[in-house]
């Protein structure tokens, strides 16, 4: 399957994406032949019924979340990403390499940087793209993850604490530089990367 | 009417066909309608006569079976004993009472082991419910690794102790000078094999994390594999007059030929195994049989040919296993389970009885040099062995093997049945006695003083290294996120960003192997299976745990200790872990994780699945309705 998938995507193509994600040719390809056997439709496009087919991700709690940050802003259900799309997220989740750490620094900065990662992670809570996780916002993620099991004011309290241990400016929500501050001691950078296969 | 005898040992063939040939010729006799074994003509007829003999071999296997059950029955009821101490343990110590008894009433050596009951009959049922109960995918994601601890793991303390005791032999070569090269190497090679599994049970307050249960379940395995191969070469060396550098070549080649011609025979029954699950719809009652006899053809085919019965049992097993799930009904899934759980433990009950039967005899040699010598070498090697490796394999993997892990894995290597067995079988030499001696210090060392420690070193272990702060609220529900998200990425991408091969497998099984094996309604079953059956996992969870109350009032007051610690109770309980990070450890004595089957509690099924609109609607589930949902697994 893999050489007739490369010959369907041109090298410029390739060229292209690899200078804008920064993954090799073979990653590229391969990630190409899952593309288009996600595709149903073999129309080059994903739609959301084709990352809903996937059955590990049906049980994700996040599922929902995840399979929405692939498609570009707006929550239209006739929405489509396509390879180009696809591969902009996926490069978030590359490993960050040491030698990418001394670049030119006036270049802008690659999609899988520290920063782009906790941005990512971000805007699964920040739905309304107001750059603020209000109370409501972070009561809807846990809910998803905690299950039926814990009462509304539990949730609630837990919310909270959240957002008082984070909120720094007092407006009872979180904004990004605030997430940031709160997980500079977790390893985001191993938590949110995949070893992509060469 | 025959006086009762004193408990002899029953379990050889010989004392099996006595039994048989009795039955016979009392069958012939004239006078037998009541069985006894004088020939006379009684003189009155007997209303009530007690005939011991007719049933004495397997009269006295069923006592043995059944003291060793009793004791273990006791055991579990015992309060916090089964937390702190490994099993094993107890079975030894049962053996040894035994032993004690059968001592004391014949004061003589009790029968020895033969090679065939080992190799026959006790030790296919502890292999084939290791391989049966592997976690198959999480196996091959981390075969690297399980390989290079079991191979060269290893092979690394076969040589290490092997040549080190010789060393030691030629030191007090006054009192162990007529132990050559050769036979501390066949020593070595049996000692070697540990069995790590024994003291997961220990672990089972805490859960394991899967990464250390797949390192250990799996080393266990292939060690087994690879010690009884290594144990048949230097068994086949020493009866050569000499040995030369060809025949040591020639040995290697013969011990990678021997792990692969197992590997095929074991595929090979596997895939016949499946094919003939695929029928079985019509006769369920035996389908259960199937696996069974397939996996014992298997290993008894590869005996035949001089192959590794080990590698081939475990083969068959794993091939199987996927296909026959899907084919069966649940009921003859959990028959085979069970019957597998009560087959391996039998099996190991009846070795550890023969240990501690052994034991208690006069004829044992000692020889403080070797012996201790050798309980030292056997720590220290297994210990040097598994830091070198692992320094090496972190380099490797993502997720590291941790010092804790390292420890476990270290000091949790206890001696057991397989040591045991092997010893017996030396052929006869002078200092076979000390051998035997050896081994058995070994194994109750390990199983009792290790095996009882170990929990309490970690825990030690665990309090130094927990000097850093707890995580707060927010970090523990963002890292959960992060984890959530990992995973559902990597479920994007369609593999954990490690194989390839196991990617080309998946699509080839399931565009040929599953269309073939499984039967023509079960196909789509199998992924959407396991999404049932995550689902109905986690349902179950949420019912049986109990919410703690946590009394909140005013929200801006701050918060105070207490409510954080139970915040962070609640969140540990009930943050979904993400696909299955925490499992109850393997153990030979316990299932877990079998879902209640009484009584379907209702089902939350995702949209995606064809539900509601609601993300989780109510839904009484059956598994028709999961296999004819409109959404098709990805092939």
């Amino acid at each position: 399957m893999g050489s007739r998938a490369s010959t369907l995507l041109r090298e410029e193509e390739i060229e292209e994406i690899k200078k804008e994600t920064g993954f090799s040719h073979s990653q590229i390809t391969r990630l190409y032949s899952r593309f288009t056997s996600l595709d149903k439709g073999e129309n080059g496009t994903l739609s959301r019924e084709d990352f809903q087919r996937i059955p590990e991700l049906a049980i994700n709690p996040l599922g929902d979340r995840i399979i929405n940050a692939f498609f570009p802003e707006g929550l239209d259900r006739e929405d489509q990403v396509n390879f180009r799309g696809f591969m902009r997220t996926l490069a978030h989740f590359r490993p960050i390499e040491d030698n990418e750490k001394n670049k030119d620094p006036t270049a802008s900065e690659p999609l899988n940087s520290r920063t782009n990662k906790l941005l990512f992670a971000f805007r699964l809570y920040d739905l309304d793209r107001d750059d603020k996780i209000s109370r409501d916002e972070l009561l809807q993620v846990l809910r998803m993850m905690v299950g039926v099991n814990i009462s509304d004011e539990q949730l609630g309290s837990i919310a909270d604490r959240t957002i008082q241990e984070a909120d720094q400016n007092g407006d009872n929500s979180i904004s990004f530089n605030e997430f940031i501050k709160v997980l500079e001691k977790v390893d985001v950078e191993q938590k949110m990367s995949i070893r992509f296969l060469h | 009417v025959p006086s009762l005898s004193p408990f002899p040992f029953p379990f050889s063939p010989s004392m099996v066909a006595t039994w048989m040939d009795g039955e016979k010729a009392s069958g012939l006799g004239s006078n037998s309608s009541k069985g006894g074994l004088s020939l006379d003509v009684p003189m009155a007829l007997r209303v009530f006569s007690v005939d011991y003999y007719h049933v004495q071999a397997p009269f006295e296997i069923v006592l043995w079976i059944m003291l060793a059950s009793l004791a273990k029955l006791g055991f579990h009821w015992s309060g916090r004993l089964p937390a702190v101490v490994p099993e094993s343990c107890l079975l030894i110590m049962v053996g040894l009472l035994v032993g004690g008894v059968i001592y004391g009433v014949r004061h003589s050596a009790p029968p020895t082991l033969s090679a065939d009951a080992f190799f026959l009959f006790l030790l296919p049922p502890i292999v084939l419910d290791a391989g049966y109960f592997l976690p198959g995918k999480l196996f091959f994601e981390n075969l690297g690794t399980i390989l290079w601890y079991a191979v060269l793991g290893t092979l690394w303390n076969v040589l290490g102790i092997g040549v080190c005791l010789y060393g030691v032999c030629l030191l007090a070569s006054g009192s162990l000078g007529d132990v050559s090269l050769l036979h501390c190497l066949l020593f070595s090679s049996l000692i070697a094999a540990v069995d790590p599994v024994a003291v997961l049970s220990v672990f089972q307050e805490i859960h394991v994390n899967e990464q250390l249960h797949i390192l250990v379940f799996g080393e266990s395995l292939l060690n087994d594999a690879v010690t009884v191969v290594l144990y048949k070469l230097f068994e086949s060396f020493l009866r050569l007059p000499v040995v030369t550098g060809v025949d040591v070549l020639l040995g290697g080649c013969r011990v990678l030929g021997v792990g692969l011609g197992g590997l095929g025979v074991g595929l090979f029954f596997g895939l016949v195994a499946a094919l003939t699950s695929r029928f079985t719809s019509r006769a369920q009652v035996i389908a259960p049989l199937f696996v069974f006899l397939y996996s014992y053809l298997s290993y008894l085919t590869s005996e035949m040919l001089h192959l590794s019965g080990i590698m081939a049992i475990v083969t068959c097993a794993v091939t199987m296993k996927q296909y026959v799930e899907a084919n069966l009904s649940e009921r003859s899934n959990t028959s085979i389970q069970y019957f597998l759980k009560m087959w391996s433990s039998v099996s190991e009950t009846l070795i550890f009885i023969f240990l501690g039967v052994s034991t208690i005899q006069d004829v044992h040699m000692w020889s403080w040099a070797f012996v201790c010598s050798t309980l030292l070498l056997c720590l220290l090697w297994r210990a040097t062995g598994v830091i070198l490796l692992t320094a090496v394999v972190n380099k490797v993997r993502r997720n590291v093997v941790t010092f804790r892990d390292q420890f476990i894995i270290a000091y949790g290597g206890l001696r057991g049945a397989i040591c045991f067995s092997l010893v017996f079988l030396i052929d006869d030499f002078p200092k076979k006695r000390l051998f035997i001696t050896t081994t058995i210090v070994v194994i109750l060392f390990t199983v009792f003083v290790q095996g009882m420690t170990i929990k309490p070193l970690v825990e030690l272990l665990e309090v130094k290294r927990r000097k850093r702060n707890l995580p707060t609220v927010s970090e523990e529900i963002h890292s959960r996120l992060l984890d959530h998200l990992l995973a559902g990425i990597e479920d994007v991408v369609g593999y954990w960003g490690q194989h390839y091969w196991k990617d080309k497998f998946e699509q080839f099984n399931q565009r040929y192997l599953c269309r073939f094996l499984i039967r023509e309604e079960r196909q789509a079953r199998s992924s959407i299976v396991r999404v049932y059956q995550e689902l109905e996992r986690r349902d179950e969870r949420a019912d049986e745990e109990h919410i703690t109350h946590v009394d909140v009032r005013c929200q801006t007051r701050p918060h105070l200790l207490e409510e954080m610690d139970s915040i962070r109770r609640i969140l540990t309980r009930n943050l979904h872990s993400f696909n299955n990070k925490q499992i109850p450890a393997y153990s030979r004595h316990t299932l877990h994780g079998t879902p209640a089957a009484e009584g379907r509690k209702p089902l939350r099924r995702h949209q995606s699945l064809g539900g509601k609109h609601s993300p989780w609607s109510q839904v009484t589930p059956t598994v028709h309705s999961i296999t004819h949902s409109s959404i098709q697994p990805y092939s």
